[in-house]
């Protein structure tokens, strides 16, 4: 097993990780959390093909991560802000009872 | 060009600005209204002076001043308007507008009681206006259309006191029997233009009325072997005849002296019927067109022959019907109907001068008539029967003098008075005329008759015993609208407002003659461009016909006194004398040869029969047509009705509830749980990726 095989097969656990938990959680900041994670493997991924790709001396994944990586913190901030907005106004955080876009 | 060419539009507008200006006005400002109308009167005379004046001096033939500008366009051809100054235009301009404000001003007096006084101003100043436009136009269509504006206020002026019935029907009649001519002057204007391609009489060498048209037309053959112009010119006789009241379509003109006396004056007698003589004056170029050139007399078309026959029949006819009649207004209608007769005859035979001489004498000395005989009514407290009224001389001196000027200026008395002056004129040339001898007799039985009639008129008015104070006629007071005027009394002299104009007319009618006589032919010369010289030997020429018809109207005039004035009346129902001698002939005369009757059962009838059968054919035929049409309609409209809500709206409606329903069904996939959401993209992801690694294989 070579390096990127690893590093693939982290990233890809970490994503089956993430994704458990975004969808089995109730709680709105632990499928946050999860989303975080899905977020983080695909952040591996791009290192990982950066690092074993065939010009590792340019640094595109890198800069292409650390504005991923920026973005995430944004993201992560809006959605602690919604889900203390939806709390605010719903006096919970379990995403079962927050379906006012039901169709 | 001279300004009073350019000009010349004024005198008509002057008025028609009157007019407007008075109907714009609240009622009671009477004052204002008689000053507007008389003052542009006034004005319109001065400037009609100056036109006159423009017109003297001229030797070498008429000369026509024409003004024209482009008014519209149709196709690639422009109407033009346009005005014409020359002697025909100038010497008519200064009879309407000197007439017409003494008419005015006579109204003044005799309208004084009368509740309409604005209406009345309005109408006349109007009437003015259309008149004189009629008089200035160079140009068939201007002419045409304030012939129609002449029309019209004849017809509100005659149906003034429209409350009466017997006016209200006398206007209709007015109005629609000169409409009958109308069509003629209508259809006769349409070819001409179709036939010249201009409507300008005059127009430097180019107008209808000049020798290249001319020339044209007269040998353009048309129907039954006539030259065009033949044709076109009797087309437009016609409309002549439905103006000036001659036989056939004379009906109209006696009936119309249910308007007030000063609009009888005004359109009866000086203006109003002189327009259809005037227009046969007008369009005389085209009547005698083709004519062969004779050294001496008049030229003899087809078409003066027709206008001569026309006018001989109705001055005898009319003159005879005059002899019967017992309202005052009514002899003089009748009177009025004979003499346009005579100037019919006097451009048949003689010519624009000759017709156009007696035109302007007759306007004179008939609204002097007419006016003397309003002044009389005015005096009788509204009475109009000859037979209730009788020695008013004493009563009303002034109106007596002037009356008896007129009446004898009207019989043709000799030597003094003008009346003679022209229908000697007249007669004159009818003699001389090649064709027939037969309207010079017809012209002399209606000069014998028309000093009959007036003697007889005069006789019973103002000779003998006043007959008046029977209570049952007052209907002209009623009408003014204060019962108070209708009082009891004995007849009085009218105020000076209606005095003096009557003596105005008085001494033209008289010094009228002086411009006419053989010795002196100023008037034919003027009209023709020549000058004149006064040469006493050409009394010897006409001696013998002067005599004859001075013997002639001496002979009227003296079988009048002896039947009506030795012997008056002594009271109202007393049979007249000719009446008592002979029965049959005075009633056949007294209604007016049956002309109306004849009409009724023929005419009239046959339009009531025809007005039926379209009522019919409307009602049944067309009617049902259309009735049948829109219950088609109906029932395609009902069909479409039920296609639409049956069909088309049931299959919409399946449509949108399917729609509806499909909608609800994939909303419900819609849960609002983010979390269903996001477990069917990882669903849909691992199918994705299963697809790509073993759907290649």
């Amino acid at each position: 097993m070579n390096p990127l095989q690893f590093c693939l097969l982290v990233s890809a656990l970490l994503f089956s990780i993430g994704f458990a938990g975004a969808v089995t959680r109730r709680h709105a900041i632990l499928v946050l959390v999860g989303i975080e994670l899905m977020l983080n493997s695909a952040n591996l991924n791009l290192i990982a093909f950066w690092r074993f790709g065939p010009h590792p001396e340019a640094l595109t994944g890198f800069i292409f991560v650390l504005f991923s990586m920026a973005l995430a913190a944004a993201e992560a901030a809006v959605g602690l802000a919604l889900v203390i907005a939806i709390y605010r106004h719903k006096k919970t955080s379990n995403l079962d009872e927050v379906k006012e876009l039901k169709g | 060009m001279i300004w009073i060419v350019k000009n010349l539009w004024l005198i008509p507008a002057l008025p028609l600005f009157a007019a407007g200006i008075i109907a714009v006005n609240k009622q009671p400002r009477r004052k204002l209204a008689a000053t507007l109308a008389i003052g542009s009167l006034a004005v319109g005379f001065l400037l009609s002076l100056c036109a006159f004046s423009a017109t003297l001096g001229h030797t070498a033939g008429v000369v026509h001043e024409v003004f024209s500008f482009h008014w519209i366009k149709f196709g690639g051809e422009w109407m033009d308007l346009g005005w014409v100054l020359d002697p025909l235009t100038a010497i008519m301009l200064v009879m309407v507008t000197f007439v017409g404000m003494l008419i005015f001003i006579f109204s003044i007096g005799y309208m004084e009681h009368d509740r309409n006084f604005m209406r009345f101003f309005c109408f006349l100043a109007l009437f003015a206006s259309g008149m004189l436009g009629v008089v200035i136009a160079n140009n068939l269509f201007l002419l045409f259309v304030s012939w129609e504006i002449v029309g019209l206020t004849s017809y509100l002026l005659i149906g003034f006191w429209y409350h009466r019935p017997s006016a209200a029907a006398a206007a209709k009649k007015a109005f629609i029997t000169t409409r009958i001519g109308d069509l003629g002057l209508l259809l006769g204007m349409v070819w001409l233009y179709a036939q010249t391609g201009t409507l300008n009489f005059y127009d430097h060498g180019h107008g209808c009325l000049e020798t290249d048209a001319l020339t044209q037309m007269a040998t353009d053959v048309t129907v039954g072997g006539m030259a065009v112009s033949t044709f076109i010119g009797l087309l437009i006789f016609l409309g002549a005849v439905g103006k000036s009241g001659q036989v056939p379509l004379h009906v109209w003109l006696p009936d119309a002296m249910e308007g007030p006396t000063p609009v009888s004056a005004l359109i009866h007698a000086a203006t109003m019927v002189a327009a259809g003589v005037f227009l046969v004056a007008r369009v005389y170029p085209l009547m005698a067109a083709g004519a062969p050139v004779l050294a001496h007399g008049a030229p003899v078309t087809t078409a003066l022959t027709v206008v001569t026959w026309v006018g001989a029949i109705t001055a005898i006819f009319a003159a005879t019907i005059a002899v019967a009649q017992n309202d005052i207004k009514r002899i003089l209608a009748y009177s009025t109907v004979s003499q346009l007769g005579y100037m019919m005859i006097g451009l048949g035979v003689g010519g624009v001068a000759v017709g156009m001489f007696h035109l302007i004498t007759h306007a004179f000395f008939k609204a002097l008539l007419f006016l003397g005989s309003g002044s009389v009514i005015h005096g009788c407290h509204d009475e109009q029967d000859v037979r209730k009224m009788g020695g008013l001389r004493k009563f009303m001196p002034v109106t007596f003098v002037v009356y008896a000027i007129g009446m004898l200026a009207l019989a043709g008395f000799p030597l003094f008075f003008s009346g003679f002056w022209s229908k000697d004129d007249i007669l004159h040339h009818a003699h001389e005329w090649s064709v027939s001898q037969i309207p010079f007799y017809l012209g002399c039985a209606g000069a014998l008759f028309t000093a009959f009639y007036m003697t007889r008129q005069v006789a019973l008015v103002f000779f003998g015993q006043y007959r008046g104070h029977s209570a049952d006629s007052h209907a002209e007071a009623r009408l003014h609208g204060n019962p108070e005027s209708a009082a009891h009394g004995a007849p009085h002299e009218s105020p000076a407002v209606m005095t003096v104009p009557l003596i105005l007319l008085a001494v033209f009618a008289i010094l009228l003659g002086v411009i006419g006589t053989p010795a002196w032919p100023w008037f034919a010369g003027y009209m023709r461009g020549e000058a004149t010289v006064l040469d006493w030997t050409k009394f010897g020429d006409t001696a013998a016909l002067m005599v004859a018809s001075s013997v002639i109207v001496l002979t009227g005039l003296a079988l009048g006194w002896f039947l009506y004035g030795r012997r008056q009346r002594k009271t109202v129902g007393e049979k007249d004398v000719l009446e008592a001698a002979q029965p049959a002939v005075f009633k056949l005369l007294q209604n007016k040869y049956y002309i109306d009757e004849l009409y009724e059962h023929t005419v009239i009838r046959f339009n009531a029969f025809a007005a039926r059968a379209c009522a019919f054919l409307d009602t049944w035929i067309f009617g049902g047509l259309v009735l049948l049409v829109s219950y088609a309609a109906l029932g395609c409209s009902w069909l479409s009705r039920t296609l639409d809500e049956k069909f088309v709206n049931g299959g919409f409606d399946a449509g949108c509830e399917s729609l509806r329903s499909t909608g609800g069904g994939l909303s419900r996939l819609h849960t609002g749980r983010v979390q269903t959401y996001l477990r069917i993209i990882g669903v849909a992801l691992v199918l994705l990726i299963i697809f790509l690694i073993w759907g290649k294989a």
